[in-house]
């Protein structure tokens, strides 16, 4: 009898297309195999997935709520809609959320033109925020020799705390407290600059979607991120466990 | 009769937004004359706690009209935070970048906001009283003014990327060099624009002697004159050292840049969100003093340009010492911009002009910057301090136009004086009011790094307080 178990091929319709998929997929993968765009910022191909930002949220036939089509797995004759107007409007809604939690100031950012929010803005059609903004006073952190966090444009995604525990193998990044105390710290809620777990590899810069994580000294609009490593890496390391 | 004051609200064809009040005494005469910045905006503030690399691209966002000027002394600043040299490529490109938003800045205040009141006259009907008037009156004029402003904007952006708030100057330098395809272009721009620079000059030269009463009341008074001058005295718009000239035409010190703390102060007065500086061994007011065109061309040995030197030797020779009325201001500039643009050639020229050697990359090394310029409205001075990261912990602003603060109320005075008698208002005579405020070219949304909008208002009050007459002008 052979170890493993066969996969079993499911079929689904997403949008009113067929699809066919393997049990161990989710429908975000699914669509994207398929070319059916689902809007995502916490999702980076190549880490895990953590269903933060929730704009990938989709409509399931039968489900009374929407389900994150990045951590939900296929199911047989599950019919998705991925596109609709409640959608629509719930994701642009959440995208306002997120504006608004933050200081996100677009035209003094280091990655103005080349950040992941902004350009999910233009893409979701978000012309205004509709909530009143929170302006918190959030600190910048530049005690790192090469490297900045400046909360004010954290979006908590936590791709920098997935790159750094599954790829580094560090796990200097971690989050701390709840709601909108949510923060992602280093080591135990250290500076930086200080902490002793921390490779100084850089990966956590890179994977950002925003300005949140910056390289020292680049000036407005000069950071943009470098992400084509990040396959490679997974593959290599899986090839020799 | 009983005393009055009059308040002129909006100040019209002017940067930013402020307001006029004159006191007129029991005769009718205007016994006090204030010029009220009434715009706030607080960057020195709200820039604590961010990286000091971000702040040439944050400052210059104090102004829309010269986004370059703040670019170059904060990045300066931060070269001083860096403790580098930055290399001499970095410097002829942010030389030029300079020059090409002096060129713009003074084409819009002549032939946009000035011009209005020089072709068509002081006392013109003020609905035509504006840029349209003029292409009207004069339409080759205003596309001289508005194809000049477009030439250097036009510079900015093939330099740095864009017209307005580029990022291209960055602590340590600038972003990238400049390639051949936009040296030639900027080159082949050069001509047209001389023969813009010298029509306009001809043209106010020959229409000064209409003015005459204007130049003896607008601002004329001994004062200090202060600018940045090369080594060797010469006009400078970047780096060097500041010179001090009194009304005499006597170099009263040159000073090094960065001490400006030394011999400047500041003082804030109750009807103005705009500081007043002073120059500190004279004290307050007796250290009032002069920036900008009118006052670098005074303070200079030597302009360095073959044109440019010629028209300036003319130009020192309308007064014995120093060129004492403010109406030379829009003289000076037209001066200026031909210098511009003749210095833009020369550096262009230089064998090294493509050099791909434009940044230099460093930490922190200084916990303390201070980065000074020439704007095209005076001497910008920039200083930050910053924690042992890099993070702001204090910034000072000083603005060309709270250089000229106390001169400019001085200024308003003279002309309401001259011009405004009675309880009689006309439009021509607070047109004279504002048209004082105008040969400064102030800069409001700058030198309060603030809010607002400029246009002017006159209020009329009796001595006990009580609002008699308000006359907006637009």
């Amino acid at each position: 009898m052979s170890a493993h178990s066969p996969i079993r091929v499911k079929t689904l319709t997403i949008d009113g297309r067929e699809c066919g998929a393997r049990e161990d997929q989710t429908i975000l993968e699914v669509a994207r195999e398929n070319n059916i765009f689902i809007p995502t910022l916490c999702n980076l191909p190549g880490l895990s997935n953590a269903g933060a930002c929730r704009l990938c949220i989709v409509e399931v036939k039968g489900v009374n709520k929407l389900l994150p089509a990045c951590v939900t797995h296929v199911s047989e004759g599950m019919e998705v809609t991925v596109n609709s107007e409640r959608l629509a409007k719930f994701r642009r809604g959440i995208l306002e959320l997120v504006f608004a939690e933050r200081n996100h100031v677009c035209s003094v950012c280091v990655t103005n033109g080349h950040c992941d929010l902004q350009s999910m803005a233009l893409t979701l059609g978000m012309t205004h925020v509709h909530f009143p903004y929170r302006y918190p006073r959030l600190p910048v952190d530049a005690s790192h020799e090469r490297f900045v966090v400046d909360h004010n444009r954290c979006i908590l995604c936590s791709r920098c705390v997935r790159v750094c525990d599954e790829i580094e193998g560090a796990h200097t990044w971690d989050i701390m407290s709840r709601g909108v105390e949510c923060r992602v710290i280093t080591d135990l809620a250290q500076p930086w600059g200080q902490s002793e777990s921390c490779t100084g590899c850089g990966k956590c810069v890179q994977v950002c979607p925003t300005g949140a994580l910056s390289e020292k000294g680049k000036s407005v609009a000069e950071m943009s991120k470098r992400r084509q490593f990040l396959p490679y890496l997974t593959l290599m390391r899986e090839g020799r466990r | 009769m009983p005393r009055q004051k009059i308040v002129i609200d909006p100040v019209t064809r002017i940067e930013g937004h402020a307001k006029i009040s004159l006191h007129l005494d029991e005769e009718g005469h205007v016994e006090e004359a204030y010029f009220h910045v009434t715009q706030f905006r607080g960057f020195e503030k709200f820039c604590e706690g961010r990286p000091f690399y971000e702040m040439p691209s944050l400052m210059a966002r104090i102004c829309g009209i010269c986004p370059v000027s703040h670019l170059i002394a904060s990045a300066k600043a931060c070269d001083a935070i860096l403790a580098v040299r930055i290399p001499e490529g970095a410097v002829r490109l942010r030389r030029v970048l300079n020059l090409a938003q002096i060129l713009q800045s003074h084409a819009l205040s002549f032939f946009y906001l000035s011009v209005p009141d020089l072709l068509l006259g002081m006392d013109s009907d003020p609905a035509t009283r504006n840029v349209f008037g003029v292409m009207e009156a004069n339409p080759a004029m205003a596309k001289d003014g508005i194809r000049l402003r477009q030439f250097g904007q036009q510079i900015v952006e093939w330099l740095a990327g864009k017209r307005i708030h580029p990022a291209w100057v960055v602590p340590g330098g600038v972003g990238s060099p400049l390639t051949a395809e936009n040296r030639d272009r900027i080159l082949a721009g050069i001509p047209e624009a001389l023969a813009i620079a010298t029509r306009a000059l001809d043209w106010f030269k020959n229409e000064m002697e209409r003015f005459r009463e204007e130049i003896r009341s607008f601002a004329n008074f001994p004062t200090l004159f202060m600018g940045l001058v090369g080594d060797d005295g010469s006009l400078e718009h970047y780096s060097g050292k500041l010179r001090f000239l009194d009304a005499g035409g006597h170099i009263v010190a040159d000073y090094a840049d960065t001490a400006y703390d030394n011999y400047l102060a500041e003082i804030a007065h109750p009807w103005s969100y705009l500081k007043t500086s002073f120059y500190k061994p004279l004290g307050y007011p007796d250290g009032v003093y002069r920036v900008g065109p009118l006052a670098r061309l005074n303070i200079v040995d030597g302009i360095g340009t073959p044109r440019a030197s010629q028209e300036w030797a003319e130009f020192r020779d309308l007064d014995r010492g120093a060129v004492l009325s403010s109406f030379y201001y829009h003289y000076a500039r037209l001066i200026e911009i031909l210098y511009a643009l003749e210095k833009i050639e020369q550096l262009l020229h230089h064998p090294d002009a493509l050099d791909s050697h434009v940044r230099a990359h460093a930490s922190v090394n200084n916990t303390e910057g201070i980065g000074v310029s020439e704007a095209p409205r005076g001497t910008l001075m920039h200083h930050y301090k910053v924690d042992r990261d890099g993070l702001i912990t204090w910034a000072n602003l000083i603005i060309a136009t709270g250089h000229n603060n106390a001169a400019m109320n001085r200024g308003v005075l003279q002309v309401a004086r001259h011009f405004v008698h009675g309880n009689k208002l006309t439009e021509g005579m607070l047109n004279r009011v504002e048209a004082v405020i105008r040969t400064f070219d102030p800069c409001l949304s700058c030198s309060t790094h603030a809010d607002g909008r400029l246009s002017l208002e006159v209020e009329l009050r009796s001595h006990k307080g009580e609002l008699l007459d308000v006359c907006h002008t637009r």
